[in-house]
């Protein structure tokens, strides 16, 4: 799930598409900015979800930060690895570090994400701030 | 516009993530805050703490003046001692917790927060008292915190200390030696903010990033690496060490925030001196607490602590604690809370999770070995 293929939110979540499933994360950038990753709370498989919901929580040592659902639609697959060992998501967040699979309800929500350059050029703006 | 301290480029280079801190642009984390936070536990790391301030006071008075200024027994100081203390204002509550550094009795030397270097001074030059002199010297002076239990060793290894080294070896706990190197006045104290066996190098702003280098280099075979804030407050978290802005703030008196070790009523006088015997002779309203909370989420600085369903207080900090392996935290909650109170929960983001009292400090480290 290489980040030039994927989609992300202004949230810093990412959104790799495989069919009507989603599978989602959070980015590098946002893996960097929140540091070492100690507790991560996801919604349980079988949840239904709408996009831009605050769907779990990502405690990292200094701070805390919310993971909002790129889409809506239904989970079908949580990553328990990372529930284990947060510390996947800091060293791995585009691979293991997955978070969440989500069988869309309407795949055309995907049109309002950020492709991977539009992205770049926000966190630019982020940066300049 | 956020100012650099002497060793900022060193900080880059080297893949500091950096932030504003106090009006400095300061490292939070280079490695990892829970990987820099284990390596001054069970080594050595190195710590940029040039945005403190240092405030010199000298002249005639300069002991009786700050012996007046601050809560603890600066007379009682030998010279080259150094005490730990806070400093009131008539209300009795802090404006800063710091450092006081004898050298004689025309000299002394104030190391105060960044955020309350400007308060401070502008505090000490509106208490008219005797004769001295009093001076900012933050601007010229780095300091660089050595700290771990390797730090001894990283000192026998660097060739700038080589003609003190058997001197610091041999430092007692809250001691500082003065020495000039290469023509540098040098400062090196037996303080820290760690919990760790440590010291800190006061040096020439100018002369910084060479010593700063220097120590990397040499003490890379003891495990040095540069630390950054994130790890620093977490390492002076667990030994129960206070910040200022958190456990400490102008309405908190040092006497709730466990400070009393500090605050010398028996001096015949002293800023707030009469608010604190008033507040002794009550009993203060608050007290500063260690709170472990149930589960992996983590209680953080604003949430409400209660008793019972009733608010009785707030988290003062809070963090996962690396060494603990746990989510921790520091309270000031009412004073009628008995020790060993049952039903305490924090309010973390509106979930209350549940807590238990446990003793202050978390984590004793190698500090006085």
């Amino acid at each position: 799930m290489v980040p030039e293929d994927c989609l992300f939110t202004k949230e810093h979540e990412w959104v790799y598409r495989e069919g009507d499933v989603a599978v989602i994360g959070i980015s590098e950038y946002a893996s960097t900015e929140l540091g070492d990753i100690v507790y991560i709370e996801l919604p349980e498989a079988g949840a239904a979800v709408q996009q831009m919901d605050p769907i779990g929580t990502i405690e990292a040592v200094k701070t805390v930060a919310e993971l909002f659902s790129p889409v809506s639609g239904e989970v079908i697959e949580i990553n328990q690895a990372i529930v284990d060992h947060p510390e996947i998501v800091n060293r791995d967040p585009h691979d293991e570090g997955w978070f969440i699979k989500v069988r869309m309800s309407d795949s055309s929500e995907l049109d309002v994400l950020f492709s991977h350059d539009e992205y770049q050029e926000y966190l630019g703006e982020q940066e300049d701030d | 516009m956020a100012q650099k301290t002497p060793l900022y480029e060193a900080h880059v280079e080297r893949g500091g993530r950096i932030v504003e801190f106090a009006g400095f642009l300061m490292p939070v984390s280079f490695e990892g805050i829970v990987a820099e936070h284990e390596r001054v536990r069970t080594k050595v790391g190195l710590f940029d703490v040039s945005h403190m301030g240092e405030i010199e006071i000298t002249g005639p008075d300069a002991v009786a003046f700050a012996d007046y200024a601050v809560t603890n027994n600066v007379a009682a100081l030998e010279h080259h001692q150094i005490c730990y203390t806070v400093c009131c204002g008539e209300r009795g509550t802090v404006l800063d917790d710091l450092l006081v550094y004898r050298f004689s009795d025309e000299s002394v030397l104030l190391v105060v927060n960044a955020v309350n270097t400007g308060k401070i001074l502008a505090h000490l030059k509106s208490i008219r008292r005797g004769d001295v002199e009093i001076r900012d010297l933050t601007a010229g002076i780095a300091q660089i915190a050595v700290q771990g239990p390797a730090a001894r060793d990283l000192f026998a290894s660097c060739p700038t200390f080589a003609s003190v080294a058997a001197q610091v070896k041999h430092l007692p706990y809250y001691r500082f030696l003065t020495a000039r190197l290469d023509g540098d006045e040098v400062i090196i104290s037996r303080t820290g903010y760690t919990g760790e066996l440590g010291f800190e190098v006061y040096l020439p702003a100018s002369r910084a990033r060479a010593v700063w280098d220097e120590m990397l280099d040499r003490g890379k075979v003891h495990g040095a690496a540069p630390i950054g804030l994130g790890a620093r407050d977490t390492l002076r978290f667990e030994p129960g060490y206070c910040l200022y802005g958190h456990e400490l703030d102008e309405n908190t008196s040092p006497l709730e925030a466990g400070l009393s070790w500090v605050v010398k009523l028996k001096k015949e006088e002293f800023v707030g001196r009469d608010a604190l015997l008033a507040e002794k002779a009550r009993g203060s309203a608050r007290r500063l607490v260690g709170l472990a909370a149930e589960g992996r989420r983590v209680p953080r600085q604003g949430c409400a602590v209660s008793i019972g369903g009733r608010v009785a207080g707030a988290v003062t900090s809070g963090t996962f604690s690396p060494t603990l392996r746990a989510p921790l935290a520091m309270a000031l909650v009412e004073s009628s809370v008995p020790k060993d109170a049952e039903g305490i929960t924090i309010d973390v983001r509106g979930e209350a999770l549940p807590a238990k009292a446990v003793p202050l400090p978390f984590y004793k480290g190698t500090v006085n070995d």
